[in-house]
Formats: C-alpha cells, sequence, structure tokens
C-alpha cells in the first residue's frame, strides 16, 4: 500500500493521543467508483502526484452495480446526433440542468466511451459489423423526441461491473497511489475559504492520515441510505456531502430523489431499465399495460420519473398486484429466452436469487425505489465546486471539485435519464482530471497547513468513538429511513412535509444521544457507520427542507398541491446550508440558460410529455 | 503422518452466547467466528439467536440483524447485498461464498461462520486480502496494443466477444481460491483460480496484443502450475464462473504453442 507518511507527535483530544501520518500530494481524489477513478487515471497521465483515498476496494464501489448501460451518441444502431442527446438530457431534466454542462457531456460522451473500449471494456457487440451494441432506453430520443434512439452501450446488463474492473486496470497500469478502507472523516478549510486536503481513518490498524493536497476531488456517490428501501449499497452514505455541509458549503437541489420504476418487491435489489428497452413492459392486477395510458408515445419508456409516478397513481387506485395490492409486474417471458440470456442475464440471476421469479416464465414483483440523488455539491462542467458567495452565484470554491452522484454539475437537474450516470462518470472525471493539469504544477510547493487542520475531524472521531448515550446507532438510522421514506417519497404534499420536516429535525437531534459499543479503532464498523450516519442525516435534514420550500412539481420533486411546474418562480438552483445546530438555510443559484458553444441553441422550456 | 505445531493462540474456544430475543418464535442459531486485533485473546465462536420474523432471507441480513440487535461490535464487509460487488464473502456453512446471496433456509441449522480460510483476519469476518489483490494486479488486468488506436471502438465480433463470457463476470471475491488448498499451501507463488481466471479473460480478448507475453508470465511452476485440478474453485464460485476450466484453457495454450 502506498504511503509517503511521516509520524508527528500528534495531537490530544479529550485527553487521548491521536498520532497522525502526514502526506502531501498534488491531488486528492476520495472515492474509487467510476468518477474518481477516471480523475485518478486522468490526473495521473497529467504528471501530479495523486492519492486515491476510498473506504472500499475500488471494485466494490457502487459503480459495479450498474446494469444498461451508458448513453453515448455513437449512432451504430441507427442515425444518431450528440444534439438529440442533448434534447433528451434537458427534457429529462425537466429543465432544471445547466446546458452548458449538458452540452459538454453529450458533446464528448462519443469519445469516452471509445476511450473505455480502447482500455478494455468487453461491451456487447453487433452480429452485422462488430461495433459497439446499443439499446433503447428511456426518455432517449431522435430528432428531438420524434423516434426512439438506441444510444445506451451496454456489456449485457453488467455495464457498471465491465467499466469498474476495466477503470480500475488502467488505474493499476499508471501505478496510481490507493489508500484502500481509508474511511475520510472530514476536509481541510483553511480561513480564506480554501480546501487544502482531507483527514482519514485507516480502517486497517486504526491510525489517523492527513492528506494535504492542492485540490481535493470528492467522487463519494450518492446518499441513497438515508432511505429505507434504496438500489444503493449499504457504502451510499454520501460521505462527501456531509463533509461539506460541515465545511460550511452549501449542497444544490436535494429535493430531486429519483426512484427507480422497477426495484425489486421487496428486497429493492435494481432491475435494469434496459429489461424494458429490451421489449419488457409493466401490467396491473387487471393485465393492463397501464403505461400506455400516461405516456402514450413512450410508453414503457417513459423517463423514470413519469413510470414510477404512474405505478404509484395505479396501487394508490387499488390496481396494484399481490396479496396487498401494493406492487406491480415487470414482464419479461414473452422474450426470447435467448435475448434473456444474452442481454440480461444478470437481472435473471437477480429475478431468481431475489424473487424467486424464473424471468422466462413469471413477471418480477416490482415497486419504485429510491435510486438516485440528482442533487450535490454544485460545480461547474469542470467539476470545481461552487456557491453563491457576495452575489456571485458561480464563485469556485478553491481547492475542491466534486464529481458523479456526489456532485450537481447539474447535467441531471430534476431527472436524470437512465444510463447518463454512468456517461457522467466518464466525462466528468476527464474534465476535471484536464482541469487539474491546467491550474496545476506538479510537486508545487504548499503553504502550511492551518494549526487546527485536524481538530474538526478528530473531535468529531473521538466524540463517536466514545458516544454513550441511549440510542443505537441502527435504531436512530432506522428512523431516519423511515421518516424519508413516508414522508419525502415518490408524490409529496405541504402537510407531509410539514411533518416530515419536524420529525427530521426530531432525528437530528436525536444525535447527541448515540451509543457507539466498540471503542477499538481497527476495522470498527460501528464507528464508521456512526459515522456514515451523522453524513446521511445532514443529507437527509437539507432534503426533507429543501423539498418543503419548493412549491411547485418538476422531474422528481411531484408536490401534489403544486401539480403544474412553475418557470416563473422556480427556474433555479436550490441552494442549502446547515449550521452546527441543525438549521437549514436555503437560496438559489439561476440555471445556466445558455450552451458553450453556437452549434446548438438554447433549448427553451415547453411542456413535458412523453 | 507430518505432526503440526500451530501457533499457540489459534486455537479457537467457546464464546459468548448471546441472549435470545425475548418473546421471539422463529429462531435460527447463528454460530459466529469472532477474533479483535486489541489484545491477545483466542479467536472465538460466538452464538446468536436471528428472529426471523424480523430478518430478511439472506445470511447477509441476518449478519446486519445480529449487528443492529445484538452486538454492534460484530465486523464484516458488505456493500452491494445483490452478489456484484463481492464485499461479503465468507465461509457458510462450510462452503466459501458470498453472505447476501445465500439464503439461510439453504444451510444446517446452527449456520455457521468463518471468515475465508487461510487469509490473515484483520478483525472477525473481515479477512486481509492484499496479497490476492496483488496477483490480480500482477496479470496485467487492462489491454495491451502496439498497433495504433483507431479514432472509434476496436470491432470484435460477436463470436469473439462470446468468448469473454464466463470470465468478464468474475467480482474478485476470492471465494475461489480461498478454497483451493494448493493455494492455501502455495498463496505466496502460486497465482490462485481468480487471478488465473482473469489472465485468460485478457489471453482470450481479441483486442489485446500481448498474448504471447502474457502466456510467459504464466510459464512458471508455481504461477499456473500449482493448479492440480482439485475443483474446489469451480464448486465454490457463487456467481457460476468455472476457473478450473478456464486455468485448463491456460494450460493448453502453453502447449498448443509448443507445437
Amino acid at each position: 500500500m502506498a504511503s509517503n507518511g511521516k509520524f508527528n507527535g500528534g495531537p490530544a483530544v479529550n485527553g487521548r493521543a491521536y498520532p497522525i501520518e502526514d502526506h502531501t500530494y498534488d491531488v486528492v481524489v476520495v472515492g474509487a467508483g467510476g468518477s474518481g477513478l477516471r480523475a485518478v487515471v486522468g490526473c495521473s497521465e497529467a504528471g501530479l502526484r495523486t492519492a486515491c483515498i476510498t473506504k472500499v476496494f475500488p471494485t466494490r464501489s457502487h459503480t459495479v452495480a450498474a446494469q444498461g448501460g451508458i448513453a453515448a451518441a455513437l449512432g451504430n444502431m441507427s442515425e444518431d446526433d450528440w444534439r438529440w442527446h442533448m434534447y433528451d438530457t434537458v427534457k429529462g431534466a425537466d429543465w432544471l440542468g445547466d446546458q452548458d454542462s449538458i452540452e459538454y457531456l453529450c458533446r464528448n460522451a462519443p469519445a469516452a466511451v471509445y476511450e473505455l473500449e480502447h482500455w478494455g471494456l468487453p461491451f456487447s457487440r453487433r452480429e452485422e459489423d462488430g461495433r459497439i451494441y446499443q439499446r433503447p432506453f428511456g426518455g432517449m430520443t431522435t430528432h428531438y423526441g420524434k423516434g426512439t434512439a438506441q444510444r445506451t452501450c451496454a456489456a449485457a446488463d453488467r455495464t457498471g461491473h465491465a467499466m469498474l474492473h476495466t477503470m480500475y486496470g488502467q488505474a493499476l497500469k499508471h501505478n496510481a497511489e490507493f489508500f484502500i478502507e481509508y474511511f475520510a472523516i472530514d476536509l481541510i478549510m483553511d480561513d480564506a475559504g480554501r480546501c487544502r486536503g482531507v483527514i482519514a481513518l485507516n480502517m486497517d490498524d486504526g491510525t489517523l492520515h492527513r492528506f494535504a493536497g492542492n485540490m481535493t476531488i470528492l467522487a463519494t456517490g450518492g446518499y441513497g441510505r438515508a432511505y429505507f428501501s434504496c438500489t444503493s449499497a449499504h457504502i451510499c452514505t454520501g460521505d462527501g456531502g456531509g463533509m461539506v455541509l460541515r465545511a460550511g458549503l452549501p449542497l444544490q437541489d436535494m429535493e430531486f430523489v429519483q426512484f427507480h420504476p422497477t426495484g425489486i418487491y421487496p428486497a429493492g435489489c435494481l432491475i435494469t431499465e434496459g429489461s424494458r428497452g429490451e421489449g419488457g413492459y409493466l401490467t396491473n392486477s387487471e393485465g393492463e399495460r397501464f403505461m400506455e395510458r400516461y405516456a402514450p408515445s413512450a410508453k414503457d419508456l417513459a423517463s423514470r420519473d413519469v413510470v414510477s409516478r404512474s405505478m404509484t397513481m395505479e396501487i394508490r387506485e387499488g390496481r396494484g398486484v399481490g396479496k396487498d395490492k401494493d406492487h406491480i409486474f415487470l414482464h419479461l417471458d414473452h422474450l426470447d429466452p435467448k435475448v434473456l440470456a444474452e442481454r440480461l442475464p444478470g437481472i435473471s440471476e437477480t429475478a431468481r436469487i431475489f424473487a424467486g421469479v424464473d424471468v422466462t416464465r413469471e413477471p418480477i414483483p416490482v415497486l419504485p425505489t429510491v435510486h438516485y440523488n440528482m442533487g450535490g455539491i454544485a460545480t461547474n462542467y469542470h467539476g470545481e465546486a461552487v456557491t453563491l458567495k457576495n452575489g456571485d452565484p458561480d464563485t469556485v470554491v478553491p481547492g475542491l471539485m466534486a464529481l458523479g452522484e456526489a456532485g450537481c454539475v447539474s447535467v441531471h437537474g430534476a431527472n436524470r435519464l437512465g444510463s447518463n450516470s454512468l456517461i457522467d462518470l466518464v466525462v466528468f472525471g476527464r474534465a476535471a482530471a484536464l482541469r487539474c493539469a491546467e491550474i496545476l504544477t506538479p510537486g508545487e510547493k504548499q503553504p502550511e497547513l492551518p494549526k487546527d487542520s485536524a481538530d474538526l475531524a478528530l473531535a468529531r472521531l473521538d466524540k463517536f468513538r466514545h458516544a454513550s448515550g441511549g440510542t443505537p446507532t441502527a435504531e436512530l438510522r432506522l428512523k431516519m429511513q423511515r421518516v424519508m421514506q413516508n414522508n419525502c417519497a415518490v408524490f409529496r404534499t405541504g402537510e407531509v412535509l410539514d411533518e416530515g420536516h419536524k420529525l427530521i429535525h426530531d432525528v437530528y437531534a436525536g444525535m447527541p444521544d448515540l451509543r457507539v459499543t466498540d471503542r477499538s479503532l481497527i476495522w470498527n464498523s460501528d464507528l464508521i457507520e456512526t459515522m456514515e450516519l451523522d453524513n446521511l442525516i445532514g443529507q437527509a435534514v437539507v432534503t426533507m427542507d429543501s423539498a418543503r420550500n419548493r412549491t411547485e412539481s418538476r422531474g422528481g420533486h411531484a408536490r401534489e398541491d403544486y401539480p403544474d411546474r412553475d418557470d416563473n418562480n422556480w427556474m433555479k438552483h436550490t441552494l442549502a446550508w446547515m449550521d452546527d445546530s441543525g438549521g437549514v438555510t436555503l437560496d438559489y443559484r439561476p440555471v445556466h440558460n445558455y450552451t458553450l458553444t453556437n452549434e446548438i441553441a438554447y433549448i427553451e422550456p415547453k411542456a413535458r410529455v412523453y | 503422518m507430518v505432526e503440526l505445531t500451530l501457533p499457540k493462540n489459534s486455537k479457537v474456544t467457546e464464546g459468548k452466547t448471546w441472549p435470545r430475543a425475548p418473546k421471539s418464535t422463529h429462531l435460527t442459531e447463528f454460530k459466529v467466528y469472532r477474533w479483535n486485533p486489541d489484545g491477545n485473546a483466542n479467536p472465538s465462536i460466538d452464538t446468536y439467536y436471528v428472529d426471523r420474523d424480523d430478518c430478511g432471507p439472506m445470511v447477509l441480513d441476518a449478519l446486519i440483524w445480529i449487528k443492529n440487535n445484538i452486538d454492534p461490535t460484530l465486523a464484516f464487509r458488505r456493500s452491494c447485498r445483490e452478489g456484484v460487488c463481492g464485499s461479503c464473502a465468507m465461509n457458510i456453512d462450510g462452503t466459501n461464498t458470498l453472505a447476501c446471496t445465500k439464503a439461510i433456509d439453504d444451510n444446517k441449522d446452527p449456520v455457521k461462520i468463518y471468515p475465508l480460510p487461510h487469509q490473515p483476519v484483520v478483525k472477525d469476518l473481515v479477512p486481509d486480502l492484499k496479497n490476492f489483490y496483488a496477483q490480480y494486479a500482477s496479470i496485467e488486468p487492462w489491454l495491451h496494443t502496439t498497433t495504433a488506436t483507431p479514432e472509434k471502438e476496436w470491432k470484435q465480433s460477436h463470436t469473439d466477444r462470446a468468448k469473454l463470457d464466463g470470465m468478464y463476470e468474475c467480482i474478485l471475491c476470492a471465494c475461489c481460491s480461498t478454497s483451493c488448498p494448493s493455494y492455501w499451501w502455495n498463496s505466496d507463488r502460486y497465482l490462485g483460480p481468480a487471478a488465473l481466471l482473469q489472465a485468460n479473460r485478457w489471453v482470450q480478448d481479441s483486442r489485446d496484443e500481448a498474448t504471447g507475453e502474457r502466456l510467459d508470465n504464466l510459464e512458471d511452476p508455481f504461477r499456473l502450475y500449482r493448479c492440480h485440478t482439485i475443483m474446489n474453485c469451480s464448486k465454490a464460485c457463487p456467481k457460476g464462473l468455472n476457473p478450473a476450466k478456464e486455468i485448463a484453457t491456460l494450460k493448453k495454450a502453453l502447449v498448443d504453442r509448443q507445437l
């Protein structure tokens, strides 16, 4: 394992010594999923000394669970154009996306996919000519909404797995320095508001490490585990978002939480949208293909927020399936078993294990399940974190970047299209590395760290390690998850959100009463889960409060008391800060209503119909 | 018979029996390996009773239930909970497998859980896999090409792509390697089934242009040829892959190139 550190005397907290090992790098990347690894590879290629800190071995990161594919207008199956991809993304985002970033994404997508292919990603192939196979996906169209696009490149239904392993291989090729099973505790911020690095705990031996870097890149993923039922892995606790809130910086558009239409009922495991791309469809208790009513043109391939709402409506109106009429069926049984075996082998296995279903014969029981956070750390299209400061909504936070689900470069706006997430990882992971290469000099001397650089992190670590209240971590976590699931779900109303606001702040107020049983430092997952809960609860609170504040319906945020999109008042990003006592301050950033180049004009808002 | 002297503290002792949840009627007994690196105590086997009416169907659900409801100090790795990340590999009921896809009811009662065998233990069910990962890195798991990179994708026929099926799906959980007696004795020099399956994944890739070098790196009495076709690997693989077959393919490729 990489180490350039040296031990110092180390500060003491509450009379207990915590020696710290110091490391200095040009760039410190936190997280080794798709976007983190792409940034690591890019920075390493640029000759920057790069450390990658990750709480799990890289190939265990949640990118591994992505199934259906990665969107790019290659045009392998039929005519395609990155501008059509851009139009679909803008519309999918319900016009809350920043169109300069969306142009950057869609324009650079094909090159990013070819790069992955050159690195060895085992894409599925077309029989005709050996080019990359592409499948239809929700909301992906041609000619600005007129036809159905086949734009989503896939490695069967294990695209994220294939991609993550390929990228880890590239990182190995570049001799990237990994710090594996290191848990990042907090950012180091100096008085000028610059991020100077991060403090981390090595779970393997319980030692503390201070990573100083001229750039810190947060690629820490989403916070799906704030909810009771999610497709997200246990590790998806939004650690970067938690660190940013504690550093006094805002999170953006946190009210936009995506429910994936097809999580297995009740286990929550994901069944890819690619299953509908390959011809699967949903039915209610009457055997009706109800999506034809809600989205006459796109039907089962409408965007995820639309499908999830339609399913919820069917269940509410008594047309759910099962004993309790509380879920929906996904049919793949009409598809050729050969197609299932070749293109959907992973979900066939998942359905068998977790639902006891043979997909060639029976439908899969599914339910909309929390899947993706559109919100996160606001950034520009270089990946640089931005905040609202002195009236400037695009003020760069020096020394800090955010990528992937942790970030909010706002290409997904109010609702992400399926297969736009994997492309987001590699396009902006690369963009961040290019920006680092542009603004940093390899080996550049770094100014002294602030004297109190480790105080915040060590105080938190010590507080939780010795927490001796009356509430076990698991109990409070469950309370939080129940509140989010009940009060901030697919459909929202002012009343439910008001109640949710009270309840989630009550949960927050319960944090000082936490009890941690394990006092050790080596692989103390009781302590780690408690610090993860601390990261989750902050994001849960700002999610609830941002949702309560936004009195319109847009993308993933559906208010029954405000059923329409309100561009006059709400065509803006929410920013949410949180203070030490859980108080939330809200403000706004304008949506970027311009593109990067003259090759495409700003796409004007219009009614969103599928 | 060879007489082996085991280290003094390698003897596994009887551990704590944790109280049953009151009022629950549907309990399953779990016997779980515990070892704490702090202090000098021997490893022990703790006994827990899991309330099945309050717990999901998989062994991982039971471990999480134990951690949440009985004993927060129990340490184990977990992430995706759906069999794709490979974190929760452990020895359950005598077989290496993933806790998240192994149904509780598919085991004998009591359910016995140990860490993956023959790896150093960091704590409880958490093995140290650094050597396993280093062996994976040693097979250079990335595409080697010398021909100028095309502007678009390298083309690969449907048939050539199909050759990677059964290998690219490997999740590096280490169930196979740590089930292999040959790997137990020689893991310092024998690469083990997982790394060899991965090696063959790149040897078989029609786009790769370093097949010769890859095979050279394997032509060694230990790295490859310590596979004695015991086949535990193929039996253990929770993803249904067949590492033994891929190793045989590599051995055959080494013979073929001599002819």
